[in-house]
């Protein structure tokens, strides 16, 4: 799960970080009285999962009561690429001097966490790495050794952080990586980093992404609220196990395995279609689960065919046959199925669909034939079988 | 020949008592693969379907002479289960277990590496490695793998796998070994490695790769395909439409900026002189081609 600035400072701050006084505001009555706590001035920061929220009018500087209740009106409800804004944080401002960058990843090709510093903060890091590349150092932790008092403070030097802010950088280093490890963080990235006029090393925005696999060690994360622009189709395909992301076409894509679902997202892309998501549905085919990803599937009015495409290790393909002809009578579906079914049992798979006679169920025997029949469907060039599109 | 596994390897089970390990371990057996053993803490002594279950890896090492093991433990001891067959000598561990936390895979990938160098991690989070008629170890169907070779396949993803397999075999073009390295962010073994012992492999004269978005694995083994083999090598990679930032169920298949696209790994392999497929079905017929020319 990928915080927002507000939850990742909360959560660096659990690791004894130092973070600006703030407080979140979901309307502008709430933001100007958590600014009358703060005291003027105060930043106004949009709360939504992605960069270049600066750029975007999503952060600015209030000064004064009307300025904040402009601000705040202006920033509430604002779309940032896509992403609407429904929360503000609202935080004490900060006399900046310098602006550093800190993060720690796991660099998978070592197969180890790496640590990047750097005195060019405030900018995409992506960026500072293509144009200087030297203005980063970087250092791999190995999780055995961890990271020493030594390492981080040769780290920040290395990084030509100014004299006067080593100490205390290097200090939230330490704290930085202890976070990432026992937060079970995928990244935490410090962007800002900043020494303050008045010599003090702080956090400025924070960034974090969790680990979602190691959820069932941290009861806390349940309470936070995820930003994530989740949509009633993808909590219910959660809820229900299935791994599902919408996409923006208009073809319904139904697979087993993460690799065949990509692959056919793929596929239908090359025939000339696009599709409407991704769904992996496990190694489980069975009737509940073709039932479920139909009834997700079919909640998506952007969809004007389904394409499903499996293919039967262990799964058996007449398995996999049985239980869509019994989803199809659980689940009064849109759109028209066009079904690929490989592998093991293929052939008794194939008498079921036929027996089953569904004109909903159009039947190929390839995945290209199958994608190609899905997108002619979809952009409405050929229909089959007497059903409504 | 086959690699890292073959008609004399033995195989102990972890987790053989549960339910995901009782069915494939079964299964494997049926298959002929010398399944010699199951672990469990605190069943030692009992037996599934008269293979003989042990409280420890090193004991059931000890009585039977496993070399190799299968895990099918749930993700929070997983980790630990790997590390107790490294220390009973365990020379091959396949690990199919989904879900582990990425820190516990980096902190097994640090133990491995520092204090057993030797033994070698196959996943997490993979189907596993068939060599077609000797040994089957994992949650591959042994109905769609053809022995005889003389083609090695290396992938990071499951039912991509089957399916290449499957479309090898129906056109009569068998496989060597099939290994399935898994779809998350550190494999135990990495396509590079793979490739390695399929160069080294007298009877593998060429090799399927199926790889996906996410990382650079695939980056590597192109260059070590530049550098290093002279077999023929085929390649799939999935994920040419993905968007960026969303992780298309493999927690390593993701986009992060613009690293890690399957357009930047296409261009690495072809680069190589490797005869990269537009989709899956393709990359069978280019691979049947390509055997049917020797």
């Amino acid at each position: 799960m990928d915080l927002v600035e507000y939850q990742g400072k909360q959560y660096f701050a659990r690791y004894g970080m130092p973070v600006s006084p703030g407080e979140v505001a979901d309307t502008v009555a709430e933001a100007e009285a958590a600014a009358e706590r703060l005291g003027y001035p105060v930043v106004v920061k949009a709360q939504v999962q992605t960069g270049g929220r600066g750029k975007a009018g999503g952060v600015k500087l209030a000064a004064s009561k009307a300025e904040l209740t402009e601000h705040a009106g202006n920033i509430l409800g604002l779309d940032i690429k896509g992403h609407r804004v429904r929360r503000l944080w609202i935080e004490k401002a900060t006399d900046i001097a310098k602006e550093y960058y800190a993060s720690f990843t796991l660099d998978r090709s070592a197969k180890l966490h790496l640590a990047m510093v750097s005195a060019r903060g405030g900018v995409e890091i992506e960026q500072v790495a293509e144009e200087d590349p030297e203005a980063i150092a970087r250092l791999h932790v190995n999780p055995l050794d961890g990271l020493s008092a030594e390492a981080a403070r040769d780290l920040v030097e290395r990084a030509g952080l100014d004299p006067e802010a080593r100490a205390g950088a290097a200090e939230i280093i330490m704290k930085l990586y202890e976070c990432y490890i026992d937060g079970d963080a995928d990244l935490v990235e410090i962007n800002p980093l900043v020494l303050t006029t008045d010599g003090q090393v702080r956090v400025l925005d924070a960034k974090v992404t969790l680990d979602d696999d190691a959820a069932f060690r941290h009861p806390e994360w349940a309470e936070m609220e995820n930003f994530g622009e989740s949509t009633e189709r993808e909590r219910l395909a959660k809820s229900k196990g299935l791994s599902y992301i919408a996409l923006e076409g208009s073809v319904g894509i139904i697979a087993n395995g993460a690799g065949l679902a990509m692959s056919t997202v793929d596929v239908v892309s090359q025939v000339g279609g696009s599709a409407a998501n991704f769904l992996d549905v496990g190694g489980g085919a069975d009737a509940d689960v073709m039932a479920n990803a139909l009834e997700v599937i079919n909640l998506d009015p952007s969809v004007r065919s389904i394409l499903v495409n499996i293919f039967g290790g262990i799964v058996r393909c007449d398995d996999v046959a049985r239980g869509i002809v019994k989803a199809l009578e659980q689940v009064d579906i849109g759109s028209q199925i066009v079904l690929r079914l490989d592998g093991t049992n293929a052939a008794e798979a194939h008498r079921i669909i036929d027996e089953a006679a569904s004109e909903k169920i159009i039947s190929e025997a390839t995945m290209l034939s199958a994608a190609r029949r899905a997108v002619e469907i979809a952009a409405g060039t050929r229909t089959e079988g007497g059903s409504k599109l | 020949m086959s690699i890292f596994v073959d008609e004399t390897t033995r195989v102990v089970v972890q987790g053989l008592t549960g339910s995901q390990g009782r069915f494939h371990g079964l299964r494997n057996r049926a298959y002929g693969t010398k399944v010699v053993a199951g672990v469990t803490p605190g069943k030692g002594g009992q037996d599934v379907e008269g293979i003989p279950i042990f409280d420890s890896v090193a004991e059931a090492v000890a009585a039977t002479g496993a070399t190799a093991s299968f895990i099918a433990v749930p993700p929070r001891g997983a980790p630990g289960a790997i590390l107790d067959a490294a220390e009973a000598g365990i020379s091959v561990v396949v690990c199919i277990t989904e879900h582990i936390p990425a820190k516990d895979e980096a902190l097994v990938n640090a133990r491995l590496s520092r204090d057993f160098p030797l033994t070698r991690l196959i996943g997490p989070n993979c189907p596993g490695i068939i060599s077609p008629g000797k040994c089957n170890i994992g949650i591959t169907s042994g109905d769609i793998a053809l022995p005889g070779g003389p083609v090695g396949v290396v992938s990071r993803s499951g039912t991509l796998t089957y399916q290449a397999l499957h479309e090898l075999s129906q056109q009569g073009v068998g496989q060597t070994t099939c290994v399935g390295i898994g779809g998350d962010p550190v494999p135990g073994s990495s396509f590079v490695d793979v490739l390695t012992a399929f160069q080294n492999d007298p009877e593998t004269r060429a090799v399927l790769m199926i790889g996906e978005i996410g990382g650079d694995g695939e980056e590597r083994a192109a260059d070590f395909i530049a550098s290093s083999m002279d077999k023929p090598v085929v390649a799939y990679i999935a994920g040419v439409t993905a968007p960026p930032g969303r992780k298309m169920g493999h927690a390593g298949a993701i986009i992060s900026g613009t690293k890690g696209t399957a357009k930047a790994k296409m261009e690495a392999l072809s680069a190589a002189g490797v005869k990269v497929a537009k989709n899956p079905t393709e990359a069978g017929e280019l691979m049947v081609e390509l055997v049917r020319a020797f």
